[in-house]
């Protein structure tokens, strides 16, 4: 059966307005649509009432890209779990709810408008270390040439799903980054192309977090179980180890 | 190495160091005061070597002190810095949906337990000091008997205290439940062992707490139907 729904959204002009939730109406929603789809609807009609549409981020709409976002209903990527929002569906709401629908909240993470936010912070962290150097002047090794530990290489390889949409940061009490950070680590940390440079990847990144204005970690785990890819968080135990041993060496 | 605490993983690192060693006092602690349930002269005995053995007066006392207040500064650091990490709250926050209520009080929690470690060393602490260090009395004894026992219960005589005292262990323990665990997250511990460490926690924050509930209990309840 189709919905109608009461909408309280969160509506910003400009990184400098002061911004306030704003309640729409939708109806005749199907439960097939996908959560961005019923926002499409509403943005058809206040386009067609000549209203600014609500501007929220989205790009690839099947999960993999990392640049939906939204607080939905009091949770990052909404109710369902390990899914971004693009994937949520309007089957997991009922006729009549009222409908929440705020931008990820941080300090590190500015509205730039309405639902978007700007999360260009995670892209300074991972300059400042989330990457391995590899010669390329037609020299490469084959990474596959040198043996991996299928545990390590399995390990490695889903700290690398992290899609990096900063749901961890935004359901986190503490606007933490630490499962995002951690996870990039461990990717690189796990495996033998990621050791050379360690040590300065590590406190590069946590330093760059830290610089960012992103919160310690009181290790809820509320980040662990909104990720949409499950990142876990044996990642955040792992870059605590690795942080430690690199600031015994350095 | 020297800027390990000023980053936010060396901040935790060292909230952890501190948990792991009042965790351990606590443990101490209970050890000797359970002694008052089953045998008063040897808690007497045991409390009479804490209280004049130069170690544990002048060593152990002030890293005790110093754990103590550190764990609390560093804790009301920490909120402060993760309260200005999100200047704007969400309309609407379903916190309960994904982290426990432990977990997302801790503050909370650590203020009970600074107000029950103030009315603790205005009862037991300060008085002790007092005697030792001002008054130069280092026998332990009152009217030729070992005074601490006695101390002991007539502390719980009193229903509000005893009550007080009961709520503190059960902040006490709710801190705990979360905190155990914790720290052994902070310094890097989460592997194949984590699931029975994590078992071993929860039974730690249970046990101890109501430990101390049933010693508070148990004096007041001796002095209420004597």
């Amino acid at each position: 059966m189709n919905m109608n729904l009461t909408l309280k959204i969160w509506r910003q002009k400009n990184a400098s307005d002061k911004g306030k939730m704003v309640d729409y109406k939708v109806s005749d929603i199907s439960p097939d649509m996908s959560f961005l789809e019923m926002l499409d609807v509403l943005n058809e009609q206040l386009v067609n009432k000549d209203e600014s549409p609500v501007a929220f981020d989205h790009d690839c709409r099947e999960g993999i890209c990392g640049m939906c976002s939204l607080y939905i209903n009091g949770e990052a990527h909404g109710p369902d779990r390990g899914i971004t929002t693009c994937q949520l569906h309007m089957r997991m709401f009922k006729d009549g709810d009222t409908i929440t629908i705020e931008p990820f909240r941080a300090t590190a993470f500015p509205v730039i408008k309405d639902l978007i936010v700007d999360r260009s912070s995670f892209d300074r962290i991972q300059h400042a270390g989330g990457f391995i150097s590899v010669n390329t002047s037609g020299n490469t090794i084959d990474a596959n040439a040198i043996p991996v530990n299928k545990e390590d290489a399995d390990t490695a390889f889903e700290a690398a799903t992290c899609i990096g949409c900063g749901a961890c940061v935004a359901t986190c009490k503490n606007s933490s980054a630490m499962l995002f950070v951690g996870a990039k680590v461990s990717q690189f940390a796990l495996l033998p192309q990621g050791q050379v440079e360690a040590t300065d990847r590590v406190l590069n990144m946590v330093k760059q977090m830290d610089d960012e204005g992103f919160g310690n970690c009181t290790n809820t785990g509320a980040c662990e179980i909104e990720c949409p890819k499950g990142i876990s968080l044996e990642n955040i135990a792992r870059m605590n180890s690795e942080y430690l041993k690199a600031s015994l060496k350095g | 190495m020297s800027g390990i605490l000023n980053s936010s993983i060396g901040r935790k690192f060292a909230m952890a160091l501190s948990a792991f060693f009042l965790m351990f006092f606590l443990l101490q602690h209970f050890a000797i005061n359970i002694l008052s349930v089953f045998s008063p002269d040897t808690f007497n005995e045991a409390s009479h070597f804490m209280g004049t053995f130069w170690p544990v007066q002048y060593i152990l006392q002030p890293i005790l002190i110093f754990g103590v207040i550190f764990h609390f500064v560093m804790g009301f650091i920490l909120e402060l810095k993760n309260r200005s990490a999100r200047k704007v709250s969400y309309a609407k926050n379903n916190g309960a949906a994904n982290s426990s209520w432990m977990s997302r009080n801790m503050i909370w929690s650590g203020l009970a337990i600074l107000a029950f470690v103030g009315l603790h060393f205005y009862d037991f602490w300060f008085p002790e000091i007092n005697t030792k260090f001002i008054d130069g009395d280092w026998s332990g004894l009152h009217n030729g008997e070992f005074r601490y026992f006695e101390e002991l219960q007539h502390k719980f005589h009193s229903h509000v205290r005893t009550i007080l005292y009961v709520i503190a262990f059960i902040f006490l323990a709710l801190h705990l439940l979360h905190g155990f665990n914790s720290a052994f997250q902070s310094v890097g511990a989460n592997n194949k062992y984590t699931k029975g460490l994590n078992g071993f926690g929860k039974a730690y924050a249970i046990l101890i707490p109501l430990g101390f509930i049933f010693i508070a209990v148990y004096h007041h309840l001796n002095h209420v139907l004597s």
